[in-house]
């Protein structure tokens, strides 16, 4: 039995399968970006163990095809277990692993970069700054003590915190919440914009006056859903049922722009839904954005941005400039030119924190000297034989 | 004559290359559209001759690059746009129009008949009807307009496009527009008295302010329509259209140069003055060589280049070849083979001359857009064909050659219809290294690819329904193919890794899971397959076949279908003409290999001696099998 596995999981055989698999998910999942967009398509096709039908939301749903990660985590084991059994050194096998040590950096590092590589966006309007990036597809729920004028204090619920738990208590918060409704995604409306008798479930802030329809999740390329959440807050040591001592039900959500303020314990609180913040211990400020077009043409030759990093902890004070082709790397992040708005006057700057950003590189070279070697070997056996033949 | 034979075809060759190259003359009575062709002017963000504007606009206009006329005369594109620059009335009568679409005409009232070319005097009654009709599709994304709304928008287009050329040199209704310039000059300096006047607060001639008024808005307008950027700053790093100089010259109150040369030669154009407008254009040029003596140069050359059209002349003779090396299986092997690769390598050289003259222009890597892909491809393709036909001899690599080189230029040839094919790259591609070093890998990636399955569709071909292909041929096809693969895995790996290294350098991500990444790893994935289903003893030599054949399915989906998705950074718009040609490349190659899968007693060369094929199949190449994993 144990021999059996051995054997299937060391075959060629299952090396042929996956890289068909491979192939076929590939293909599919790239006619499908047609319809999802590439992110989306991506998280159902590549970054999963499976492919789901119908895809969620369903009552139920079954895995039709392998997906990314295990097609990629079968591959990598028959790899490696395929070369630790029969792994025997010759100079004439030099081409054959190095090849295959190069794939097996490869793939390893392509499985790292998908579960530990981070990317968000900083987005720098002329002469702002900042220090921290933010993650448009991901939500948080920041909980702000601004009572100090110089420092606030901020407590952040991520969005999957607020979807699956009822009650929400922190050591730095007086009070607990409770999610009293989530949405992944959804539409809001006036209450009194067609009199239904629909009742709000906020009765604090602009909330009380709006109605939340919940809505299927956003898969267009450009589309996004509109976190929405109704928290009620709970004063510590009051029972859940005394209404009494609640201070109220709020409507937090992506829609909804400003802060919402309150105040409890002498301290004063505000309520906000927005893109999860990654705080970096150094600041960016955007000096001058460029956008250089080839004259009498709307092509666009070159994006750039002159900005100022300031790191205290580092004693780092000096103006960079990011333009295409050319990011900055700061402490294990990466700053590249993303994109601009419309005016030409904000600038917005892609951050990739990505831990194993070498494995590529060393993959690279590896298996190209691999094949290299290997054709190589055979090109002159070839010629060598061809000219006995003619002679 | 078997010796002389190869000989004579070359110098043939040869001579028909000559008659064609050489400089065009100019009749003594005819304006010299030579001199007026070569003077560079600036459209799209690129220095280039008139005559490269007048070649891609009548291209983008008309779908060719010469114009037939209601009389039947044939004139040239640079005739056409000195018609339309300074004989607007003349050009009006032209029939330049493309239209096909039966809706498209039924909005003007027309049948659809056998004209499909109409006049701008034709259409001018329902210009407002096709500006409107092609605003609406336009605000469409090009996947969702119908084939009439793409019509009508395209139309609309070509429409602005002349509409633009016309006012680009001077207002379309200018008759002696030297003279009207002398007009404007005298008008330019009490002008400027007054309007330093009136700001002073003092009394000023409101006459004088009122006559130059009315010239600067004339001259404002056109400097909005302009589509050529005629006059170049002294530095050259700017250009400006004659419209804007004019406009400018309020404050330089001095007319320039350029704009008073191009009036002159405008003039005697309409006229019909050819002495005058012979020596003007001489003159302009003179200026242009003394002022802009690198651009001259570059322009100069652009226009031998155009006027040479090395890739359509290499197609011409890779058919040849191609037909010649298939020739050489039936008979007359020697002669036929040889005249083959002489011809082919007659054809490589005037196929590099393009490619490196387009280098030259350009100051770029060779493949920057899907045109000079498709140059590139059977560039590479073509070389390593002519090494397998110099190391094997028999006419298969010749015959590869000759196939692929003409097919890739006449993609290369279709895809050429929207315009410059030289233009100016979108700023993330706007690096040489990359281009240099991942573009070109994964192109002769590509290249390797269609030659394996080209070797492959002979192998099948000839085997099933000829008696050509006998053992040794079958071997040596199988060799080629083999190695082949070999060498598309190595340079489609690297170059997909190129990429990924380049993204990571531009976006900070490895891999986007972009279309095009996505069609690069599909090739790597499926050359993967090919050589271990070989290394591991699950194919034979007719397997191989049949896998590279799928190559050609799976490259072609790299090279052209993931750009018809219309999704992500590589996608250079949707490319709805070609769609039916790919699925019917798709579907021809698996009928191939449904062919290739027949029983081997079916095949018309194995047909006779069965047994003798199948120990072959069973021994195929064991010496090639490479010391695998196994």
């Amino acid at each position: 039995m144990l021999r059996k596995l051995v054997n299937l999981i060391t075959s060629l055989k299952l090396t042929m399968a996956c890289l068909a698999a491979a192939m076929a998910l590939i293909f599919a999942g790239t006619i499908a970006q047609v319809h999802l967009g590439i992110w989306e398509a991506q998280q159902r096709y590549f970054q999963s163990l499976f492919v789901w039908w119908p895809p969620e939301g369903h009552g139920f749903r079954i895995p039709i095809f392998p997906g990314g990660h295990l097609i990629g985590g079968i591959l990598l084991i028959n790899l490696i277990a395929a070369h630790a059994k029969r792994f025997h050194w010759a100079w004439r096998k030099l081409g054959i692993h190095l090849t295959h040590a190069g794939l097996i950096i490869m793939l390893a590092g392509g499985l790292f970069t998908d579960l530990f590589a981070v990317e968000s966006h900083m987005r720098l309007g002329s002469g702002e700054t900042r220090n921290y990036s933010e993650d448009p597809r991901r939500m948080e729920l920041a909980v702000i003590d601004t009572t100090d004028a110089e420092l606030d204090q901020v407590t952040a619920i991520p969005e999957a915190v607020l979807r699956q738990s009822r009650t929400i208590e922190h050591q730095s918060l007086p009070f607990r919440i409770v999610v009293r409704n989530f949405y992944q995604n959804s539409r809001l409306r006036m209450v009194n914009e067609n009199g239904s008798n629909i009742k709000p479930i906020a009765n604090q802030g602009p909330g009380a006056q709006v109605v939340v329809d919940s809505a299927p999740r956003a898969t267009g390329v450009n589309e996004r859903d509109v976190v929405t959440a109704a928290i009620e807050i709970i004063p510590t040591g009051a029972a859940d049922s005394a209404a009494d001592r609640s201070l109220g039900t709020w409507l937090v959500s992506d829609a909804l722009g400003a802060p919402q303020t309150f105040s409890w314990a002498d301290h004063t609180w505000q309520l906000v839904m927005r893109p999860a913040r990654y705080y970096k211990p150094y600041s960016v400020t955007l000096q001058k954005f460029t956008h250089e077009r080839y004259i009498g043409t709307e092509i666009p030759k070159n994006f750039a941005s002159q900005i100022t990093l300031i790191d205290p902890e580092q004693a780092v004070n000096r103006n960079v400039l990011i333009y295409m082709n050319h990011p900055l790397r700061y402490r294990g992040e990466t700053y590249y030119q993303a994109g601009f708005e419309k005016d030409d006057k904000t600038s917005i700057l892609q951050v990739v924190r990505n831990p194993s950003f070498v494995a590529p590189y060393i993959a690279c070279i590896v298996v190209a000297a691999g094949l290299l070697v290997q054709f190589g070997y055979h090109l002159v056996g070839f010629s060598r034989r061809r000219r006995t033949v003619l002679a | 004559m078997k010796r002389f034979f190869p000989l004579l075809a070359l110098v043939l060759a040869l001579a028909w290359l000559a008659t064609s190259w050489l400089p065009p003359k100019v009749a003594q009575d005819e304006p010299d559209l030579v001199t007026f062709g070569k003077i560079p002017v600036l459209v799209g963000g690129r220095v280039k001759p008139l005559d490269t504007v007048a070649r891609n606009s009548l291209l983008i206009i008309h779908g060719k690059e010469t114009l037939r006329l209601a009389n039947a005369d044939q004139i040239t594109a640079i005739h056409w746009l000195a018609d339309l620059l300074f004989k607007a009335e003349t050009a009006d009568e032209y029939p330049v129009f493309v239209i096909q679409n039966a809706e498209v005409l039924g909005l003007f009232g027309w049948e659809q008949s056998d004209r499909k070319y109409f006049s701008f005097a034709e259409l001018s009654p329902f210009l407002k009807q096709i500006d409107e009709q092609g605003e609406q599709s336009d605000k469409l994304e090009s996947v969702q307009r119908s084939a009439y709304q793409s019509a009508v928008l395209n139309l609309r287009n070509a429409l602005i496009l002349c509409q633009r050329l016309k006012n680009s040199l001077r207002p379309q209704d200018a008759h002696d527009f030297s003279k009207e310039l002398e007009t404007y000059a005298a008008a330019l300096p009490p002008a400027a008295h007054a309007a330093g006047q009136r700001e002073k607060g003092e009394n000023f001639d409101k006459a004088q302010l009122d006559s130059a008024a009315a010239f600067i808005e004339r001259y404002e307008n056109i400097a909005n329509m302009a589509y050529i950027l005629a006059v170049p700053s002294p530095q050259g790093s700017q250009w400006h259209s004659i419209g804007e100089t004019l406009v400018e010259a309020v404050r330089t109150v001095d007319i320039h140069p350029v704009v008073k040369a191009y009036a002159q030669i405008g003039d005697a154009y309409h006229v019909g003055d050819q002495r005058a407008f012979n020596q003007q254009a001489a003159q302009l040029r003179d200026w242009f060589s003394k002022e802009q003596p690198n651009a001259t140069k570059r322009t100069s050359f652009e226009f031998l280049f155009n006027h040479v059209d090395p890739f359509t002349h290499s197609m011409v003779l890779y058919v040849l070849a191609f037909l010649l090396a298939c020739g050489s299986w039936l008979g007359w092997t020697r002669p036929l083979n040889r005249a083959a690769f002489y011809l082919l390598l007659l054809a490589l050289a005037v196929h590099t001359f393009g490619l490196v003259s387009r280098m030259y222009l350009q100051e770029r890597p060779p493949v920057t857009n899907l045109y000079s892909s498709a140059i590139f491809i059977g560039w590479g393709a073509v070389i390593v064909a002519l090494i397998l036909e110099r190391i094997f001899r028999d006419g298969i690599g010749a015959a590869c050659a000759g196939a692929i080189g003409f097919i890739t230029l006449i993609i290369a040839h279709h895809l050429a219809g929207s315009g410059d094919t030289l233009e100016m790259l979108q700023a993330v591609l706007d690096t040489n290294i990359w281009l240099a070093t991942h573009v070109v890998a994964i192109t002769t990636g590509y290249s390797a690819m269609f030659l394996a399955g080209m070797l492959a569709m002979i192998y099948i071909i000839r085997g099933v329904f000829t008696r050509s292909l006998k053992k040794e041929t079958a071997d040596s096809l199988s060799r080629m193919t083999y190695g082949v693969v070999c060498f598309a895995t190595l340079f489609s790996f690297v170059g997909t890794v190129l990429g990924g290294i380049w993204a990571d350098q531009s976006w900070g991500r490895f891999w986007g899971w972009d279309p095009k990444e996505n069609g690069a790893v599909l090739i790597v994935l499926w050359c993967a397959i090919i050589l271990h289903a070989r290394w591991g003893g699950f194919i034979k030599q007719r397997g191989l076949m049949i896998m590279a054949i799928f190559g050609n399915v799976v490259t072609s989906f790299s090279w052209f279908g993931v750009n018809m998705l219309g999704v992500g950074l590589h996608s250079y718009g949707f490319m709805q003409k070609a769609f039916p040609w790919l699925v019917g490349f798709i579907v021809s190659q698996l009928a191939l290999m449904v062919l290739a899968a027949m029983p081997l007693e079916r095949w018309r060369s194995f047909r006779m001696a069965p047994g003798a094929v199948r120990r072959k199949d069973q021994s195929s190449n064991l010496k090639f099998v490479p010391p695998g994993l196994a």
